[in-house]
């Protein structure tokens, strides 16, 4: 009896950690801007080329980022959802047009929704670069003071906005 | 006749690799600094590509990862050393994309683990064959010589 415990007590250890490990998704890269000053940047706006922004125009408010381009497929898939998440306007949320030419993002905007407050244009990925992104869509919290507090990989689906970001804006905000 | 389609093939053979090679050096513009690309190359080996996570950055062609090696002409191109261009790759995708990430509580068990599963091992064999030794012999079946069993192979 006692020579089985030994062996059944190992299995089950494994069996726990396989068990865990069926639920983590090897594919996300934790990020190491988790609760570090968001890098810094200027970019210009998507619309108008001639106006930029910067990180410090943001600072005092709760803003999300949401990385996404013209060419990705997930984000057509994750648009929708943002529109109408946003479509009173009540989340600071702003966009990174990543990697994209200008016309295309533009287009895509105005075909499928505009959710954002403000929309950045990062043709050549280097703000993106900066964001540790690595596929788009991304999403990033971001603090009054200009922390990032939350990233999110992949496309946004209604749980992790209840689940991850709304929580997280309103501990912020609250 | 068959000689004629060895030499058919082989001409064939040479076409296509001559064809590789030309290949090979329209890729040379990128690599305008001999010495860069090489140092470049070194330190890309030793990140993992966060696309496709089981191959380095040096042999990804993932675009993050063509993104990363430009990166790293850049900040060498600027006078970094390779130290300092592993932090600008860390402080961005994490000691994740290092495929030999520091000693720190996150990773000890990563890198002592094999050490304690063989530490473990031993003592578990140590163990055993110590409670075997001191096991009387009626313990154990009598060794049985194989040859004169009747059905044996040979």
């Amino acid at each position: 009896m006692k020579k089985l415990l030994i062996p059944l007590v190992l299995f089950l250890a494994l069996s726990v950690f396989l068990y865990i490990g069926l639920f983590r998704d090897p594919r996300e890269v934790p990020s190491p801007l988790i609760d570090k000053p968001a890098p810094a940047f200027v970019a210009q706006s998507l619309n108008d080329p001639a106006r930029s922004i910067k990180r410090e125009d943001l600072l005092g408010k709760v803003w999300v980022l949401n990385v996404w381009a013209s060419w990705c497929v997930a984000c057509r898939e994750e648009h929708p959802l943002l529109v109408e998440w946003n479509k009173d306007n009540k989340v600071m949320l702003i966009g990174l047009d990543y990697k994209d030419q200008r016309a295309d993002g533009l287009g895509w905007l105005q075909r499928f929704g505009n959710p954002y407050t403000d929309s950045l244009f990062d043709p050549d990925g280097n703000i993106g670069f900066d964001y540790g992104v690595y596929g788009v869509p991304e999403t990033f919290v971001i603090d009054k003071s200009g922390v990032v507090r939350l990233k999110h990989i992949g496309p946004l689906t209604p749980e992790a906005l209840s689940e991850k970001i709304e929580p997280m804006l309103r501990k912020l905000n609250g | 006749m068959a000689k004629s389609i060895i030499r058919t093939a082989c001409i064939a053979l040479l076409i296509g690799l001559g064809g590789a090679r030309s290949w090979a050096a329209e890729a040379q513009p990128v690599a305008a600094n001999p010495a860069i690309e090489a140092q470049m190359m070194v330190i890309a080996a030793e990140l993992r590509c966060v696309v496709c996570q089981n191959v380095t950055v040096a042999d990804s062609h993932a675009g993050v990862a063509e993104d990363m090696r430009q990166k790293i002409r850049d900040q060498l191109a600027a006078g970094r050393t390779a130290d300092e261009v592993r932090t600008y790759m860390t402080d961005r995708y994490g000691d994740f994309v290092l495929y030999k990430p520091p000693f720190s509580a996150r990773t000890a068990l990563l890198w002592v683990g094999p050490g304690l599963l063989l530490v473990g091992a031993l003592l578990g064999l140590n163990l055993v064959m110590r409670r075997r030794a001191r096991l009387p012999d009626a313990a154990f079946e009598p060794d049985t010589d194989d040859n004169s069993t009747p059905n044996s192979a040979t």
